[in-house]
């Protein structure tokens, strides 16, 4: 971990306070996103960017030297032309992705192509002019790079962004009341649970210090320690794990006014960085296909509690089917 | 307890499911007297609205006596007969604060599919896909009513169940249909549609102050229904329609025009097996024939108002015509909540008896025949109402 990764998410309090020196009327300016506003790539852009590079390197090198690709693979110089066809798919794929290394679809394509190469290798076993040691070698290099494709191509379908091995998210709501009682709410952190699907409980250690313990993968569970780091009352509250926690998080909540009386608009950020540093993969349950959308639901259940004292559900309603209800709808965001 | 499920595309079937239960505090449970098949069924029905579960309970159009109510129902008590509005809306957040029930923004628990879909999400509705929520229906002998003070409307026992059910969508529906077209006296009103919702639609309009209506379909009992209601008719499949309004207008074209067919429009000629093909291979999900007809006729300036349903994409949109007629599109699904006094009183008074839309009366159990007689048009149905 890079001193510059882990102050990622400090960074952003101390941003708040300068936006604060900035008054009022920068704030909105603020809620977008900073994910877009910085122009960097994210971690999955930048997979997809050099498995695009190193497709329009394997491309040319089968379109322009097929026989020396043979020779390498390890299968007969007769295959030229279907090795020259390869080439060019590969050259189209890769060039889709370096065009929007953010699309899915063109990594996903490039997985169709993956499967493509894998077959005609698997073909090419069975040919006895084939050096069977190199045919293993070459394989194993197309599975390798199939599971990376793999991999940045869910990663982008989910439209999770990670930089600096952090996943970010962010979403806003606007709620038809007062900043002071949503703050209030939310502030009595044991309540996030009632709109948080993914926080079991929180306990309160003291004042500024609690327990979370949230739902993990396949059944287990997720605790931290976490501290408020700022705490204005009716405009925002921040907090992050303590340092040494099994997963690394941070989060703000800002209640600022909506114009013209309308209530106030929610604003949440949030940060984590999953555990051992994978790609997602153990928060991403929580976050399902769209993590900002995931997280606008929470906002969306906060919301009902706040206008109508409930949160609307269909779970434990009839059917004509065991699963009674709508519910796995809204798990469908997480899954 | 007894209820129609969908199964899949003109599947469904009565099945014996469990009683419903109170789920939050402002829920109501509703003990089922009267139950109608709304044109809105078809679209799911013929497999046209996505989001469909194998056992879903269908039914939106429905009233009854309350038997139990939640801790936080403040205005309805046990014992209260009441018809239910088809969307279902808090009463607390800004849309409904406005009026516009059925954008109600608390009550879709599946709010971020159609927000995938639409951008935002409308209210949740009974037995209406799980895009607006996958609420269990009303064509069942129970149903539990979420936010029961704002989703239902106090009726006495004077008046039948055939008077006042459809208080729960159709009737309202015509009525907004009609008030979107801001109808000013001598104006000429044409209706697409001859379905329950036309015919609501045709009446309303008279009432708001239409000097004429006309009115457009293909059946002839629909027709006559259209006549008994006041308004001049035309079949589409014997003369074309563009040409008759103008006739009858004297080339001007009518004020205003209401598609109150939707997204399952029917046509002789060869636009409608392009749009059928289209829909086939899901390059379009709802042919806008009615619609395309309307703008294509309304005059300068004037309104078209859609109450009929679409779900997605449609092709060959006349978006010139809208634009350089300057003409104002208005829609979306009724805010029936907002009609439900304003309506009943109209009953009360005599000024309509919605029971004359009534066609065939059935039991719960007959609801699949209903279904496909009601989707083919057979035996001059209009409207089917079923009792438990
Ligand atoms: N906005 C709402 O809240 C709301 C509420 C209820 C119903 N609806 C919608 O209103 C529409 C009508 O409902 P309904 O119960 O009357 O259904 P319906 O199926 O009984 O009526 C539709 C009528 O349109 C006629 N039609 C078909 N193609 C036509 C064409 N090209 N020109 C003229 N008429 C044509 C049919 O012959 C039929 O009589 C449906 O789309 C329904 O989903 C909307
Ligand atoms: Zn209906
Ligand atoms: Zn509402």
């Amino acid at each position: 971990m890079t001193s510059e990764q882990s102050e990622q998410p400090r960074r952003d309090q101390r941003r708040t306070q300068q936006q604060e020196k900035r008054g009022m009327s920068t704030q909105s300016a603020q809620h977008v996103p900073e994910t877009n506003a910085r122009g960097r790539l994210t971690q999955e852009q930048r997979l997809a960017n050099s498995l695009g590079w190193f497709g329009i390197g394997l491309g040319l090198a089968e379109v322009l030297a097929p026989r020396r690709v043979a020779a390498m693979v390890g299968v007969s110089q007769e295959h030229r032309t279907l090795i020259r066809m390869m080439g060019l798919r590969e050259l189209a794929s890769s060039a889709g992705i370096l065009n929007d290394r953010s699309s899915a679809g063109a990594v996903w394509s490039r997985v169709a192509g993956d499967v493509l190469d894998l077959v005609l290798l698997g073909a090419a076993f069975t040919s006895g002019r084939s050096n069977r040691t190199r045919l293993a070698a070459a394989t194993a290099s197309v599975a390798g790079a199939m599971v990376m494709d793999v991999i940045t191509a869910q990663q982008l379908s989910r439209g999770i962004e990670t930089r600096g091995g952090m996943i970010r998210i962010s979403a806003a709501l606007i709620i038809d009341r007062a900043q002071e009682p949503l703050y209030r709410h939310w502030r009595e952190l044991s309540n996030l649970p009632q709109f948080m699907k993914h926080v079991m409980r929180i306990e309160m250690s003291d004042d500024r210090r609690s327990h979370w313990v949230a739902k993990g993968p396949v059944g287990s569970t997720i605790e931290w320690d976490a501290e408020l780091t700022e705490d204005r009352p009716n405009e925002l509250i921040a907090w992050h794990s303590v340092d040494g926690s099994e997963l690394d998080h941070a989060g703000s909540v800002r209640f600022e006014q909506a114009p013209g009386g309308r209530g106030t608009i929610v604003a949440v950020e949030m940060q984590y960085r999953p555990p051992l540093g994978t790609v997602g993969a153990a928060v991403a349950p929580w976050f399902g296909e769209d993590p900002n959308q995931t997280v606008k639901m929470d906002l969306r259940r906060f919301k009902q509690i706040m206008e109508t004292g409930e949160v609307i559900t269909t779970q434990g309603q009839p059917a004509g089917r065991e699963e009674s209800t709508s519910w796995k709808y809204d798990h469908a965001v997480r899954q | 307890m007894r209820a129609n499920c969908w199964y899949g595309k003109q599947d469904m079937r009565v099945m014996d499911v469990p009683e419903p239960k109170l789920l939050n505090k402002q829920d109501a449970i509703v003990k089922v007297t009267s139950t109608a098949i709304c044109g809105s069924d078809l679209h799911l029905y013929n497999g046209f609205v996505p989001t469909m579960e194998q056992g879903d309970i269908m039914g939106h159009e429905f009233m009854g006596e309350i038997v139990e109510t939640g801790s936080e129902v403040k205005d309805r008590r046990v014992g209260d007969r009441v018809v239910v509005a088809f969307p279902i809306s808090c009463g607390q957040c800004f849309f409904c604060k406005k009026e516009l029930y059925s954008l109600c923004e608390n009550s879709n628990p599946n709010a971020w599919m159609a927000e995938k879909l639409f951008g935002h999400s409308p209210a949740g509705i009974y037995g209406y896909s799980h895009l607006t929520g996958g609420f269990a229906g009303g064509q069942a002998e129970y149903v539990r009513v979420p936010f029961a003070d704002v989703g239902t409307v106090k009726v006495e026992n004077g008046l039948s169940d055939e008077q006042v059910l459809f208080l729960s969508d159709i009737f309202p529906t015509g009525y907004m249909a009609a008030e979107q077209c801001n109808i000013q006296p001598g104006d000429t009103v044409a209706v697409w549609g001859c379905g329950p919702v036309g015919q609501f639609a045709i009446r309303s309009a008279f009432m708001l102050g239409a000097e004429r209506v006309v009115a457009i379909d293909r059946f002839p009992e629909r027709l006559r229904m259209a006549r008994d209601g006041g308004a001049d008719t035309i079949d589409y499949e014997k003369t074309d329609v563009y040409d008759t309004l103008m006739q009858l207008t004297g080339g001007r074209g009518p004020d205003s025009c209401m598609d109150a067919v939707g997204l399952e429009a029917h046509m002789p000629g060869p636009l409608y097996y392009y749009d059928r093909v289209k829909q086939a291979v899901m390059s379009e999900s709802d042919r806008p024939i009615a619609l395309r007809q309307a703008i294509m006729a309304c005059r300068t300036g004037g309104t078209v108002s859609v109450p009929g349903v679409y779900g997605g994409l449609i092709d060959k949109m006349p978006m010139g015509a809208v634009m350089n007629k300057a003409l104002t599109i208005k829609t979306g699904q009724t805010h029936t909540q907002r009609y439900f006094q304003p309506l009943l009183k109209r009953i009360v008074d005599g000024q309509i008896d919605p029971a004359f839309v009534v066609t065939h009366r059935m039991k719960l159990k007959e609801a699949p025949e209903g279904f496909a007689l009601f989707n083919q048009k057979e035996d001059g149905c209009i409207k089917i109402v079923m009792t438990p």
